[in-house]
């Protein structure tokens, strides 16, 4: 190929590239184009569904898998001053409230939860940035809470309020973490609301005193420094209304991919 | 007798091959973009279930070298200073950690949720594009017919004919050049038989939802992590073989290569006995 050519070859091509990237971009901004994208979403999560048995376990994996090195991530320790008190007397004053619509409100000491029927797993840990950690996990069995607490019938979802602001920018109020599941998920046998961590108390960093573990999910599902409990029949008016702090910007609820 | 060369048109490729040929470069293009913004959230590689984060077997990253930030790349034991590409990149005095330049992703700024929607909306194109393929190909006969190299094609004489003139650059002429060559057949087969279901299947081994599905899935490829390094791995393979294909279509005739993937027609040349 002769050199002017070849030249002319090359800038054609870069500044193709180019255009390429900054269509791409300007597309991604686009709210037709995203909205479009977006469609995808309920079709990955209906095939999910129709080929997934909704009770189907997590794997399960033996003492030697586990990760030394489990990694943290969002809040590792909560500016929070209602939780710093909480942290301070090492969760003495800590009660999980469990409320909404159900026909009998609860509040739980740690003790209570201790003694609540448990369930300990040793499971993965899949971030949606592509890491995965592997830890044992013991908690209260979150089906029996629910059945202690007796779910109206008009509850749909389960939502999960937690100590930690991981957003204190946000204006309009929806710093705060939270998490949601529906009720399938929540009387899912793996469901637990984890007070140990590889044998010990759980850390601060991964969620003390209370962590909500639902397997077959992505990370951001699992909610920590879990607090209150509400059984409600929408989403709606909680946070931005797409059911938890990621989902709020832009992550998938129901977490499967 | 005298010989002479005269042009023959012949319809090379069909029209099912033609459009799912040019949705598989756009589907392809885009995944692999939207790819490498997902790899950038952590770009780094493990073996095995799950990550030991102190030994990825590839890493980029910003490190401090002699008070000045550079991009550093390890692969197995071996570390490169890949400043401007990998681990630290952007213009002078605009530079910024990220595994794979901007130039490289989309978005080209950093967003997972945005990389994720554009790789999943395209994995549906891709998946639907290959079934169709396959589909068709196997229905219609093309894949028996134009890609499963005959018994003759592979006696390794035949084989190893092929690759010494390849590698001179000499094309088939003629009759044999109505026909796939064997490195031809071989090559592509590889890329639609293994690499591309690959990708599919090392990338629902990923998703923590469908490994409740089918377990054994994800145990045929070593666990999550070893899965996302083969994702990884197969999505290069298919960047080689598409490097070489380019390369390829350029040197054996730009033009007609071309054609013949939008119009279907392809010319060939062939010698007229004119005894």
């Amino acid at each position: 190929m002769r050199p002017d050519r070849r030249r002319w070859l090359m800038g054609a091509g870069g500044a193709l590239g180019a255009l390429w990237l900054a269509g791409c971009d300007r597309l991604t901004a686009n709210p037709a184009f995203s909205g479009m994208l977006k469609v995808a979403e309920r079709w990955t999560r209906g095939a999910q569904r129709l080929v997934t048995d909704r009770n189907a376990l997590a794997r399960e994996f033996a003492a030697a898998d586990m990760s030394p090195d489990f990694k943290a991530n969002g809040t590792l320790r909560p500016q929070d001053e209602a939780y710093a008190t909480l942290l301070a007397e090492n969760f003495a004053g800590y009660r999980l409230t469990v409320d909404g619509l159900v026909e009998q409100p609860l509040s739980l000491t740690l003790a209570d939860l201790r003694a609540a029927p448990s369930r300990t797993q040793i499971t993965r840990h899949d971030c949606v940035e592509g890491w995965s950690s592997i830890g044992k996990w013991k908690g209260a069995r979150l089906s029996a809470l629910l059945d202690r607490a007796k779910l109206k019938p008009e509850a749909r979802y389960i939502v999960f309020h937690c100590a930690d602001t991981l957003d204190p920018s946000a204006a309009d109020g929806a710093g705060q973490y939270y998490e949601s599941i529906d009720l399938i998920d929540a009387y899912h046998p793996q469901t637990i609301l984890a007070y140990d961590m590889n044998d010990r108390v759980l850390p601060v960093r991964h969620g003390a005193p209370l962590r909500l573990r639902v397997e077959r999910q992505l990370g951001y599902k699992h909610a920590k420094y879990v607090m209150h409990i509400e059984a409600v029949a929408s989403l709606d008016g909680i946070g931005r209304g797409q059911g938890g702090f990621w989902p709020d910007r832009g992550y998938e609820w129901y977490a499967g991919i | 007798m005298a010989d002479e060369r005269a042009k023959v048109t012949i319809r090379r490729h069909a029209g099912v091959t033609r459009i799912t040929h040019w949705l598989n470069v756009l589907a392809i293009g885009l995944l692999l973009m939207s790819g490498l913004q997902i790899f950038n959230a952590h770009p780094a590689l493990y073996w095995g279930a799950k990550s030991a984060f102190a030994q990825p077997w590839v890493s980029m990253r910003k490190e401090e070298v002699a008070g000045a930030a550079r991009g550093i790349t390890t692969v197995g034991g071996l570390r490169f200073d890949t400043t401007g590409l990998f681990g630290w990149s952007g213009a002078q005095g605009a530079r910024e950690q990220r595994g794979f330049p901007r130039w490289a992703t989309i978005p080209s700024y950093r967003s997972l949720t945005d990389g994720r929607r554009w790789h999943f909306f395209f994995a549906w194109i891709f998946v639907v594009n290959g079934l169709v393929y396959w589909l068709w190909g196997l229905g219609r006969g093309h894949i028996r017919r134009d890609l499963l190299p005959t018994r003759a094609q592979l006696r390794p004489r035949h084989i190893l004919h092929e690759i010494a003139t390849h590698a001179r650059f000499q094309f088939p002429k003629g009759d044999e050049a109505r026909i796939y060559n064997v490195i031809q057949k071989l090559t592509y087969l590889i890329v639609i038989a293994v690499l591309l279901p690959l990708m599919v299947a090392t990338g629902l081994s990923m998703s923590p939802g469908f490994n409740a599905t089918l377990p054994g899935l994800i145990d045929l490829f070593g666990g999550r992590q070893s899965a996302r390094t083969i994702h990884f791995l197969s999505a290069a393979a298919i960047v080689v073989f598409v490097i070489v294909h380019l390369a390829l279509v350029v040197a054996s005739g730009f033009r007609n290569n071309m054609r013949s993937m939008i119009t279907g027609r392809y010319a060939i040349d062939v010698e007229r006995d004119r005894g």
